[in-house]
C-alpha cells in the first residue's frame, strides 16, 4: 500500500492550542563533561503517543527522566502548560526499563504503591488497584509475588502501578527491550488497547524502529554524541492497530522509511 | 519421590505466552520432604557413632572421670544437677535475651539513624567498630567497676559483643534499595518517613536477618565469657559460673553437662533465628527460594 507515509511534525511552538509538556532549549551535561543532551525543542501534545528513537547514548532516556524530574536540565525549560506549578501534582506514571517491584510485596501491594504514599484510604486504594491489574490482564494475580511471576507478567504489574493514579502521561523507558518478541508483541498490543481506552499522553523510548513505527502516531529521530532530535516524525497509519497491521505491505513501507530516517539522521 | 503434582494451571487470556515458574510438590516424610530427610539422619548417626566410641574409649582405658567423663555419666551428672543447672541456664539465657533485644534495638536504631544522616555514620560509626574490636575479656573488668551491678554490667558485656553484627548488616542492607525504586518513590512525592517504612526497611529485612542470626550465638558468648571474667555470680549464678565452680571442684562431669547445656542453648537460639528468617522471607527473598534448576 503506498497511502502510508511518513510526515515531518509542525516544529515545536508551532500547534494549535498548548502542549501538555514544552521542552525548550534543554541541554544536560554530566558532573564527568558528557553532554547527554544538546539543544532540545519538543512539545509532548496531550493525549499522543509518542515513541523517542535513537540508538543507545542518544540521550533518550536521559531526556524523559527529566521530564520526569528525576534530574533537571543544565540549561533549558520543561514546562507543564497544561498543570499546575506544583511539581507533586504532575500526574505522571513512568515505566522502567526493569519492572522495578517490591519483590518483598505481591502483586496488588505494588500497584496499590502510588496510592498508599498519597494516603488514599485502603480499602478504594485496594479496588482501584485490583481494577487496574484487571486492566493490563492480571486478575487472579493479586496475591502473586513478583518472584511467582514470568517477566512479562512483571512487567504488566508494573504498567498497572504506573497508571493506577490515572495520569496525564505514561513515561516508558525501553519498557520491553528486556522480553521476548512474542510478548513483546501482546505487550505492544495491550499497550495500545489501554492508550486508546484511557487517553493519556504516551511517550515511550526505544531503540527499535519496528517498535515504534507499531505504536506510535509521532516518532522523533535522536541521534548521539551529543544527544540530539534529527528528526520529528507524523505517522499516518490510523489506529486501531492491530497483528494485521504488523503484517501489512503497509507496515513493513512506514518501517522502510523510517528506517531510512534514522540511517539519515544518525548518518550512517 | 519423583513424584509430582500437575502444575498449577494458569489462564491465559490476554497474559503472555511464559508459564510461570511451576510448583513442584516432593512426596513427604512425617511432613518433611523425602530428600530432606539424609540431613537430619546423617548428622544423627555421626554423633551416635562419635558418642559410642568416646565412651568405649573411656571404659576400655579406665580414664578416670575427673580427666574425661564418657558421655553416659555427663547425661547421668545432667539429669542429677538439673536443679542447679537449669536455675543457671535461665539466668544466663535471661541475660542473652536481653543483651540480644537491646542489639536489635539499639542497632536498628543506630543504623536507620546513619543512613538519614551521613554526618552522624562519619562521626559514631568509627565509635561502635572500636566496640566492636577491643577484645571482650579486657574491657568487661572495667566495664563491671563502672556498672557496679554484676546483672547489669553482665548484660552490658553481651550486648558489645552482639550488636556490632545487627548495626553493620542493617546499614548495608538499609542502603541497598533498589536505585529505581528510590526513583519511583520520589516521583511519587514520598517522604523521607514513607521512603523508610515501605522501601528501606523492607529490603533491608533479609540482612539484618543474617545479622540477627550471627547475634544470637555472640549473645550467648557474650553472657558466658562476662560471667567467666567477673568469676562470680551474685545471687544468682549463670553457668559460667557453675563451670568455674566445678572446675576448682574437680567435678569434671558437671563441667561437660553444664557445656553441653551452653552448646545446646546456641543451637536453638541459631535454629529460632533461622526459622524467624525462613518464615519472614520464603514468599520473596532469593535466599529462602530453592532453586528450580
Amino acid at each position: 500500500m503506498d497511502t502510508a507515509y511518513l510526515s515531518t511534525h509542525p516544529a515545536a511552538g508551532q500547534e494549535s492550542g498548548p502542549p501538555l509538556v514544552s521542552i525548550r532549549r534543554v541541554s544536560k551535561q554530566f558532573a564527568n563533561g558528557t553532554i547527554a543532551v544538546r539543544d532540545v525543542d519538543l512539545d509532548l501534545g496531550t493525549g499522543e503517543f509518542i515513541s523517542l528513537l535513537g540508538p543507545s547514548g542518544c540521550g533518550k532516556s536521559t531526556l524523559l527522566r527529566m521530564v520526569a524530574g528525576l534530574g533537571s536540565p543544565s540549561t533549558g525549560t520543561i514546562d507543564w502548560p497544561g498543570a499546575g506549578e506544583d511539581k507533586a501534582e504532575r500526574d505522571l506514571g513512568f515505566v522502567f526499563q526493569d519492572p522495578t517491584l517490591m519483590p518483598w510485596a505481591n502483586a496488588l501491594s505494588n500497584v496499590m504503591l502510588p496510592l498508599v504514599l498519597k494516603h488514599v484510604p485502603r480499602r478504594e486504594a485496594e479496588e482501584r488497584a485490583a481494577e487496574m491489574l484487571a486492566l493490563v490482564g492480571l486478575k487472579g494475580f493479586e496475591k502473586s509475588y513478583p518472584r511467582e511471576l514470568s517477566g512479562g507478567m512483571k512487567m504488566r504489574v508494573s504498567i498497572a502501578r504506573a497508571l493506577v493514579m490515572r495520569p496525564k502521561i505514561l513515561l516508558m523507558d525501553e519498557p520491553f527491550a528486556a522480553l521476548d518478541e512474542i510478548t513483546r508483541h501482546r505487550l505492544n498490543d495491550d499497550l495500545l488497547n489501554l492508550w486508546w481506552r484511557e487517553r493519556f499522553t504516551a511517550v515511550f523510548v526505544t531503540h527499535s524502529v519496528f517498535e515504534s513505527v507499531y505504536l506510535s502516531q509521532r516518532i522523533v529521530v535522536m541521534a548521539a554524541r551529543p544527544g540530539r532530535v534529527m528528526a520529528d516524525l507524523d505517522v499516518s497509519a490510523p489506529y486501531p492497530r492491530d497483528e494485521l497491521f504488523r503484517t501489512s505491505a503497509e507496515y513493513a513501507h512506514l518501517c522502510r522509511l523510517a528506517s531510512g530516517k534514522l540511517k539519515e539522521a544518525i548518518g550512517a | 519421590m519423583s513424584s509430582s503434582s500437575p502444575a498449577t494451571a494458569v489462564p491465559h487470556d490476554g497474559t503472555d505466552a511464559e508459564a510461570r515458574p511451576l510448583a513442584v510438590a516432593e512426596a513427604t516424610v512425617l511432613g518433611l520432604p523425602v530428600s530432606f530427610w539424609p540431613r537430619i539422619l546423617a548428622p544423627i548417626a555421626v554423633g551416635i557413632l562419635v558418642l559410642g566410641l568416646w565412651e568405649f574409649a573411656v571404659r576400655w582405658n579406665e580414664v578416670p572421670s575427673y580427666v574425661l567423663p564418657g558421655p553416659l555419666l555427663v547425661g547421668q551428672t545432667l539429669i542429677a544437677d538439673w536443679g542447679t543447672l537449669s536455675a543457671s541456664l535461665w539466668v544466663t539465657l535471661r541475660i542473652t535475651f536481653m543483651a540480644l533485644a537491646a542489639a536489635v534495638i539499639v542497632g536498628v536504631a543506630l543504623a536507620v539513624l546513619f543512613t538519614q544522616s551521613k554526618w552522624l555514620e562519619m562521626a559514631l560509626l568509627p565509635y561502635a567498630v572500636i566496640l566492636q574490636v577491643t577484645p571482650i575479656v579486657a574491657i568487661a573488668p572495667l566495664i563491671i567497676i563502672w556498672a557496679g551491678d554484676i546483672n547489669l554490667s553482665l548484660l552490658i558485656c553481651a550486648w558489645i559483643v552482639a550488636f556490632f553484627p545487627i548495626l553493620s548488616n542493617t546499614i548495608l542492607g538499609l542502603s541497598s534499595a533498589d536505585h529505581n525504586l528510590i526513583n519511583f518513590f520520589q516521583l511519587h512525592g514520598a517522604t523521607r518517613w514513607q521512603m523508610l517504612r515501605y522501601l528501606k526497611l523492607p529490603a533491608a529485612l533479609p540482612y539484618f536477618l543474617a545479622g540477627l542470626k550471627i547475634s544470637g550465638g555472640l549473645a550467648l558468648i557474650g553472657a558466658v565469657v562476662a560471667e567467666f571474667v567477673a568469676g562470680t555470680g551474685g545471687s544468682e549464678s549463670g553457668l559460667a559460673y557453675r563451670i568455674l565452680e566445678a572446675g576448682y571442684q574437680l567435678k569434671i562431669p558437671r563441667v561437660f553437662a553444664a557445656l553441653l547445656m551452653i552448646s545446646l542453648s546456641g543451637i536453638a537460639i541459631f535454629l529460632a533465628t533461622s526459622l524467624i528468617s525462613h518464615l519472614l522471607l520464603r514468599r520473596w527473598h532469593e535466599s529462602a527460594l530453592k532453586r528450580e534448576n
